[in-house]
C-alpha cells in the first residue's frame, strides 16, 4: 500500500477519533516522566522520546482482574458454603500509539508463550488479537540502545500495524498489516508524496547512527556454560540491588503472579506482574527456595533472555530497548553480562577436575 | 596528591586484609558510574570519585555481612552515606568491627534527571551528551559539538543542596580534605512547595503521583535502611498484608509503610528517589518524616555514633510528647 502522510496537528486529532471507538494508550508527560496513558481528547501523543514504561500494558496489564467471587452460606446447611465465580474477561479494543519498533516487536516475545499449540491464555489472546500497535520509527539512539544487536533496527515494522516515520511536519505512516491498512484510511491520511523519500532518509540516517552491531550468537550455549559457576554469577550481580525495575519496564517480560484480595466474603482474583529478581519468586510452600541469592535470581532473568527462551523458541528474549540498563539504579548491563559469559575464558583447572 | 589517588592509596594498602572493597568505576557511558566491586589490587585503577558517584554503597552491607564465610568489607563513603553505617551499627543491623570505611568529602552528586531536563530546555537531545566535566560549582557538558556550561546548584541532586553532612563521619581512612558545610537552604525547595498545598490539594498531588509507581521496590532496595530484604513485608505471600494490586491507594499504602518504617532511621541520602525509574517525589515522605522527629525528639538520624536512636529507647516523659493533659 502506498504511504500516507500526517501532519503533528492532524495526529492528535486523529488520536481524539480513534479514542471513541478504542481505548487509546499513548505516550504523554506524566509528571516529569513519560508514560503510556489513555488518551485525552486533544492531549498531544509525547512521539519524540521512548516511554519509561514499556508498551505492554495495553496487551499485558500489570494489573487484571481475572475473576470475582463471593462466598455464600447455605441457609439450609451452614456448614456448606457456595463459590460464585464471575470470569471477567477483557472486552475492549485497544490502540497502542507511540511505541518504538523495539518496544512492540517485544511484544511477540508473548504470543510464543501465551498463544501457542500447548498454551491459549484467553485473557492475553483476546487483548492481543483486539490491540493494534502504531508505532513510531526510532530517532534516538541512546548509549543503552541495542536493538541491532538483536536482530532489529530503529524502523523495524515487525509486530506493528503501522509505521509512523518522523518527517517534517508530522509523520510518514506506512501499513505493516490489513488492520493497519484500515486504520490509514481515516480522512486525516493524505497522500506522503515526496515526503516518502524524506521518511526513507529518516529511517537510513538512524541506521547509520547505530554502532556495529554485535554478534550474540552462541551465546546461549556460553551462559549455559557457565550455568553452575556461581562464581560468575556472583560477580556479574554484585552491583544488582534485587529490585524489579529491569522486570518491570522490559517490553518482553511476562512474569505474573496471581493473588485474592478478598473483602468479607466477596473478592477478586488479581493478576500482576511479577519479577524473577524477587525472592518470592520462586519461593515455594515448604520455604525452600531454589533461588535463595540475587546471583541465581540474575542469572535467571539473563539466561531466560539469551539462553532458555532461545532453546525453546529459536530467538532471542530480549528487544534490545535497554530500559533495564537506563534505570537499573545500579547501572547493571545485561550486554556486559552475556559479553562476560561469551568472552569467558575457563581457568586451567577446570576438565583437570573430573570426579 | 588527589582525593583520588589518597584513596587508591588507603585501599591499596588496606586490601590484603579485605575481602573486598566496595567503591565506584565509569559505568556504560560517559554520564554513568557503577558500583565497582574491587577484590584484587588492579581493580583499584579502575575506581573513579566524582559527583558521578550517587550510589549509597552501604545499601549492600546487610545483605554482604550476612553471607556466609564474610570476612571484612571495605567501603568508599561520601558524608551521607557514613550516616547510614552509623545508624546501621547502632540498631546492630552490621557488624561494624568488620567494615573498614574510606571516607571522601563530597561537593553533592548529579542529578541525571535535573540535568536532562536542563540540556533538553536548551534545546539538546539528552544522548547527544558526551562527556561531562565537574569544575567547582560549574559543571560542562558537551553536548553535540557544543558545550553547555551549568551551574552545579542547578544539576546536583536536591539532598545536595540542603547537606549538613558533605564530610564523611566515623570513617577509618579519610581522602583529601574536609568540605567545607555550606548548605544553601535550610528546606528542601520541593518540600517548600509541597507545605504550601492545602490538605485537599495535597491529596490530589499523591493519587496522581502514585498513580505511576510501578511497584518495582528500587526504592526499598537501594534503602540502606531498608533491613528486612527478603522478608519485606508489602511483599510476604504468607501472611498477604498488602494487595498487589497497582492502584494510588495501594502504591501509597506501600510507600507510607515505608516511610513509618524509616522513622528516626532515614539519613536523607535520597536514594530512594534517585531510584525510582518512574521519578515519585519520594523525598517529600522522608523529609516530612525527617522533620518530624527532629520537632519530636530533637535527633538526627546517623550523625553521632555514641547516640541511641529514639525508637531505640525511651523516656518516661518524652520532652516533647505530651502524654497528660491532652
Amino acid at each position: 500500500m502506498e504511504a500516507k502522510f500526517i501532519s503533528q496537528d492532524d495526529t492528535t486529532l486523529w488520536l481524539d477519533e480513534l479514542a471513541e471507538r478504542h481505548v487509546v494508550l499513548a505516550p504523554m508527560w506524566d509528571n516529569t516522566v513519560v508514560t503510556f496513558r489513555p488518551h485525552v481528547k486533544g492531549r498531544t501523543p509525547v512521539l519524540d522520546r521512548m516511554p519509561v514504561l514499556p508498551p505492554k500494558e495495553g496487551v499485558f496489564p500489570q494489573n487484571e482482574m481475572l475473576l470475582k467471587y463471593k462466598h455464600d452460606k447455605d441457609p439450609e446447611n451452614l456448614d456448606r458454603t457456595r463459590v460464585q465465580v464471575k470470569e471477567t474477561l477483557p472486552q475492549e479494543t485497544a490502540v497502542v500509539v507511540g511505541a518504538r519498533p523495539c518496544g512492540t516487536r517485544g511484544m511477540l516475545v508473548f504470543d510464543r508463550v501465551y498463544n501457542c499449540e500447548k498454551i491459549r491464555d484467553p485473557y492475553y489472546v483476546s487483548r492481543r488479537e483486539n490491540t493494534l500497535f502504531v508505532t513510531v520509527a526510532c530517532t534516538r539512539i541512546e548509549s543503552t540502545c541495542f536493538c541491532h544487536d538483536v536482530g532489529s533496527h530503529p524502523a523495524d515494522t515487525e509486530g506493528s500495524d503501522v509505521l509512523l516515520v518522523p518527517v517534517k511536519g508530522g509523520y510518514v505512516a506506512e501499513a505493516v498489516t490489513e488492520r493497519g491498512e484500515e486504520l490509514l484510511k481515516a480522512s486525516f491520511f493524505k497522500s506522503a508524496a515526496e515526503k516518502a523519500q524524506e521518511a526513507e532518509g529518516v529511517k537510513q540516517a538512524n541506521r547509520a547512527k547505530l554502532p556495529e552491531p554485535h554478534d550474540y550468537a552462541g551465546s546461549g550455549e556460553k551462559l549455559m556454560a557457565r550455568f553452575d559457576d556461581m562464581e560468575f554469577w556472583t560477580e556479574q550481580s554484585a552491583k544488582c540491588i534485587s529490585c524489579g525495575a529491569c522486570t518491570y519496564l522490559c517490553p518482553t517480560c511476562y512474569c505474573f503472579n496471581i493473588t485474592d484480595d478478598s473483602v468479607g466474603l466477596s473478592g477478586k482474583r488479581l493478576r500482576t506482574w511479577d519479577n524473577c529478581m524477587s525472592f518470592q519468586f520462586t519461593l515455594e510452600g515448604s520455604g525452600h527456595n531454589p533461588r535463595p541469592t540475587k546471583a541465581h535470581r540474575l542469572r535467571n532473568r539473563v539466561n531466560h533472555k539469551f539462553a532458555y527462551y532461545p532453546e525453546l523458541h529459536g530467538v532471542i528474549a530480549c528487544c534490545g530497548c535497554g530500559r533495564c540498563i537506563k534505570s537499573c539504579p545500579a547501572s547493571v548491563d545485561i550486554r556486559a553480562i552475556v559479553k562476560a559469559a561469551q568472552n569467558h575464558t575457563p581457568k586451567q583447572e577446570e576438565g583437570s577436575d573430573e570426579r | 596528591m588527589s582525593t583520588l589517588e589518597q584513596l587508591k592509596d588507603q585501599i591499596r594498602k588496606a586490601l590484603p586484609d579485605l575481602d573486598v572493597v566496595i567503591g565506584w568505576e565509569q559505568g556504560y557511558d560517559a554520564m554513568h558510574a557503577t558500583p565497582l566491586y574491587i577484590r584484587k589490587e588492579e581493580d583499584i585503577d579502575r575506581l573513579i570519585w566524582s559527583p558521578l558517584c550517587v550510589h549509597s554503597l552501604g545499601t549492600y552491607l546487610t545483605g554482604l555481612t550476612r553471607t556466609p564465610g564474610a570476612g571484612k568489607i571495605g567501603l568508599v563513603v561520601k558524608g551521607c552515606d557514613s550516616r547510614a553505617i552509623v545508624q546501621l551499627t547502632q540498631e546492630r543491623m552490621i557488624p561494624r568491627e568488620n567494615i573498614v570505611l574510606f571516607g571522601v568529602g563530597c561537593t553533592g552528586c548529579l542529578s541525571h534527571a535535573r540535568l536532562e531536563y536542563k540540556v533538553e530546555q536548551g534545546g539538546h537531545y539528552v544522548e547527544d551528551m558526551h562527556s561531562i566535566t565537574f569544575k567547582g560549582d560549574k559543571v560542562e557538558v558537551a553536548v553535540n559539538g557544543d558545550v553547555e556550561t551549568f551551574d552545579f546548584d542547578t544539576v546536583c541532586l536536591e539532598k545536595c543542596l540542603t547537606c549538613r553532612f558533605p564530610n564523611a563521619i566515623a570513617t577509618e581512612h579519610f581522602a583529601g580534605e574536609e568540605v567545607p558545610v555550606a548548605p544553601k537552604c535550610d528546606k528542601a525547595p520541593s518540600l517548600e512547595a509541597f507545605e504550601k498545598l492545602s490538605l485537599d490539594e495535597r491529596f490530589t498531588f499523591w493519587q496522581d503521583q502514585m498513580r505511576r509507581c510501578v511497584r518495582c521496590y528500587a526504592c526499598r532496595n537501594t534503602c540502606p535502611m531498608c533491613v528486612c530484604r527478603d522478608h519485606c513485608i508489602s511483599t510476604s505471600r504468607n501472611p498477604h498484608w498488602v494487595s498487589q494490586e497497582t492502584s494510588s491507594a495501594e502504591n501509597f499504602m506501600f510507600q507510607m509503610i515505608h516511610t513509618m518504617h524509616l522513622a528516626g532511621r532515614c539519613i536523607e541520602c535520597g536514594e530512594c528517589q534517585r531510584a525510582c525509574p518512574v521519578d515519585l517525589p519520594i523525598m517529600l515522605f522522608r523529609r516530612t518524616m525527617v522533620h518530624a522527629v527532629k520537632n519530636t525528639f530533637d535527633y538526627v538520624s546517623g550523625a553521632d555514633p555514641e547516640a541511641t536512636p529514639p525508637l531505640l529507647t525511651f523516656k518516661v516523659e518524652e520532652d516533647n510528647i505530651k502524654e497528660r493533659g491532652w
